[in-house]
């Protein structure tokens, strides 16, 4: 079954707007405060799922689904910078046994 | 009960479980309250009709990506005695620094749409498998195959850098 449209039914587009940058503004803050690496990605991640947000709702606002494609190639990215991103964080671990982001800035070579 | 009055629970309840990822001190608990983050995220989605992305939401992000933190977090064995801690000062202005990015973003976007929503012809089709499928594989077929070429370059590197090398052990 198909809902019957959201922004017919008196929701309007900048509740989604201020939404999705309330979500954006939490994964920058996010990234500001935190030291862990492995929180640091995932604010990133939270970052990425806010744009994903206001691209769906303005793909449904205008009825056209080419926003909703883009979602799709923003989650290739998101998945390929995580394991990438991942298994940096394990090679780091590996080697200073901590993950600490303000370590890496004495690391040299 | 309206749609405007879930609308508002579900965004309440984002930002609530967004804010606790970035506020948690144990790590493992912040990828959980990640994964309820995208969970809400994939309602807002079938709320705005978006269901096939809902479910590629559900099985990419909740199911893959964040199994792959958890296992990783697993793997390193982090405790909250050990979570490094950043000094006050640095906190003050990170929350400075998001509030302001936060206004001037919501001010900038708030009053930049003024064209009306526009109804499909067939009333709201274009978040199914079918729709979205055909416009993947006509309009978007060249970035669909260069992601593939993205794919294996990931691969490629995540196997190269946490592959142990031989000779550092020796």
């Amino acid at each position: 079954m198909v809902l019957a449209s959201i922004f017919e039914s008196g929701v309007s587009i900048q509740f989604y707007i201020v939404l999705s940058t309330i979500l954006f503004a939490i994964g920058a803050i996010g990234v500001l405060i935190r030291r862990n690496m492995i929180i640091l990605l995932m604010c990133i991640e939270l970052m990425l799922n806010a744009v994903n947000l206001l691209l769906v709702a303005f793909s449904t606002y205008f009825g056209k689904a080419d926003g909703q494609i883009f979602v799709f190639f923003i989650m290739v990215v998101a998945a390929a910078e995580a394991t990438v991103g991942l298994s940096i964080l394990v090679m780091a671990y590996r080697n200073i046994r901590t993950t600490d982001v303000s370590i890496f800035n004495k690391q040299k070579g | 009960m309206s749609l405007e009055l879930v609308a508002t629970i579900l965004g309440g309840l984002t930002i609530g479980s967004a804010l606790m990822v970035v506020i948690s001190k144990h790590p493992v608990r912040s990828v959980l309250f990640l994964v309820l983050t995208f969970f809400l995220i994939s309602s807002n989605y079938i709320l705005m009709n978006a269901q096939f992305l809902a479910i590629v939401n559900i099985i990419v992000y909740a199911g893959a990506i964040m199994v792959l933190f958890l296992f990783v977090l697993m793997l390193l064995n982090l405790s909250k005695d050990n979570e490094p801690k950043s000094p006050f000062y640095i906190k003050i202005a990170a929350v400075t620094a998001g509030g302001v990015l936060l206004t001037v973003l919501i001010a900038a976007l708030k009053d930049g749409i003024t064209v009306g929503a526009t109804s499909t012809v067939d009333g709201s089709s274009e978040g199914l498998v079918q729709n979205l499928g055909h416009l993947l594989f006509t309009k978007y077929v060249l970035p669909f195959e260069i992601s593939s070429v993205l794919f294996i370059a990931a691969m490629v590197g995540a196997v190269l850098l946490a592959k142990r090398e031989k000779q550092l052990i020796d």
